[in-house]
């Protein structure tokens, strides 16, 4: 598939098929109103299947674009200007995720009464959160992203 | 550890945790004082416990202090939907020190950073027990003489059970050496192993009870629940393999005791209970003078 290049905006490349759509909840793309593309289930020797996520306009700072290494551990980052690649960056685990995990753990006080999700992460290699409130383990599978 | 709250059993040190149990021993000696004097602790059962609501508001009496709370939430207005958080800060301005059990996990941290006042976790859901925890280590310091280099045999639901968890956690300060025993569908999680390797502490993994009872100080039961199985065959298969016999423990050493978190059901047999290794109703008694320990340290009085 051919995407058409963008002049300043944002490239993330290297996400996995499966975690498209959560890369879009993270970083609230479907609440932009700069042209965003991405285009899903690409070829890729590394993933076996992967996607990718044009923005126009948008540059992230690094806090916030970290919270995609929860869900896509191996992106890269193209940040374009005048339609040059003018840096490559990689996304790092966080050592603390907030608000952003739902606590996969039925029986959380999380999931019953309004409080704001903490977790510590145990492994960033394979991504492993450890709920601040239940000490329960979530994996990279299971991480659900708040809405 | 003035105004610390007690959550998990991981918040405390291990000189902490020995401060609470020599200050547990006097209390022992002398357990009624008037050491809360004109004070008001609140006790909030979100979720029935007889043993251990009983054992906080005598060692809250025997120290004369004034418990305030509710022992079932029918009776509460969380009948009434009011959020745990609104609960707490306004029992928090009432009191100088919440004792809580939730049936949700995490409930207990998340009161302890929406209260003014301390909060002693008495249990939140399959979580966490820390006094529980405390008060088996007094249990095994009392009948051994030290907490050092014992074999510590955990038999049963070493998945599920809390208290083993957070008792291997606590114990892995001073260098034991664990047999854990169990069906297979319930062993030991692997994280805690993890924690064990990292720590250098010995562990055997084993189905069998014999012969590690010939060689443990402690044992420590816990009970079988069929709830667990995800096959009643498999429950049917191993309910009885985990059941301690009078005659299993004829060879065990003398200075071997038994404890039980309580209640039981049948893992231990009631012939067991003459016997000089059982040590379960002297635990959960101890329970009391640990209690008084916890509060009086977290209240900054001891």
């Amino acid at each position: 598939m051919k995407v058409s290049a963008i002049k300043d905006g944002t490239v993330i490349d290297h996400i996995p098929a499966r975690s498209l759509f959560k890369v879009i909840s993270i970083l609230k793309l479907d609440r932009v109103e700069n042209p965003v593309t991405f285009g899903n289930n690409l070829e890729s020797v590394k993933l076996g299947k992967k996607a990718i996520i044009k923005i126009s306009d948008v540059f992230f700072d690094e806090k916030e674009i970290n919270k995609i290494a929860l869900v896509a551990p191996e992106a890269k980052l193209n940040i374009i200007r005048n339609y040059e690649v003018v840096e490559k960056k990689v996304v790092t685990v966080p050592d603390e995720v907030v608000g952003i995990v739902k606590c996969y753990n039925p029986r959380c006080i999380t999931n019953h009464e309004n409080i704001i999700t903490r977790f510590s992460i145990v492994s960033k290699k394979e991504v492993l959160l450890r709920c601040h409130y239940c000490d329960k383990i979530i994996d990279q599978d299971h991480i659900e992203i708040i809405r | 550890m003035k105004n610390k709250s007690l959550v998990s059993i991981t918040d405390y040190s291990k000189e902490e945790y020995l401060y609470i149990l020599d200050l547990a021993e006097e209390f022992s000696k002398h357990p009624v004082q008037p050491l809360l004097k004109n004070r008001v602790i609140a006790c909030l059962f979100f979720e029935p416990s007889t043993r251990t609501r009983l054992s906080f508001e005598t060692a809250i009496n025997k120290l004369e202090g004034r418990v305030i709370g509710f022992s079932d939430v029918s009776a509460s207005s969380v009948s009434k939907g009011e959020t745990l958080k609104d609960t707490i800060k306004i029992v928090s301005n009432y009191c100088e020190l919440i004792v809580m059990r939730h049936p949700l996990e995490g409930a207990a941290r998340y009161a302890s950073e929406i209260s003014r006042v301390p909060v002693i976790n008495a249990g939140d859901g399959a979580n966490q027990h820390p006094t529980q925890t405390l008060l088996d280590l007094y249990s095994i310091r009392k009948t051994q003489g030290r907490l050092e280099n014992l074999k510590i045999a955990l038999i049963g639901d070493l998945k599920y059970g809390r208290t083993v968890h957070s008792l291997l956690m606590a114990m892995s300060h001073f260098s034991p050496e664990f047999f854990f025993i169990s069906p297979v569908e319930l062993k030991m999680p692997e994280e805690y192993k993890i924690h064990l390797n990292h720590l250098r502490v010995k562990y055997t993994e084993d189905t069998e009870l014999f012969p590690y009872l010939n060689e443990a100080d402690i044992v420590y039961m816990t009970r079988v629940q069929k709830e667990r199985f995800s096959d009643p065959f498999e429950y049917e298969k191993t309910k009885n393999a985990y059941v301690l016999q009078k005659h299993m423990i004829k060879d065990a050493k003398p200075n071997m005791r038994i404890l039980h978190p309580l209640p039981r059901v049948n893992e231990i047999d009631v012939e067991i209970d003459d016997t000089p290794q059982a040590y379960y109703f002297e635990q959960a008694h101890n329970g009391v003078f640990v209690r008084q320990a916890i509060i009086s340290a977290i209240l900054g009085i001891k």
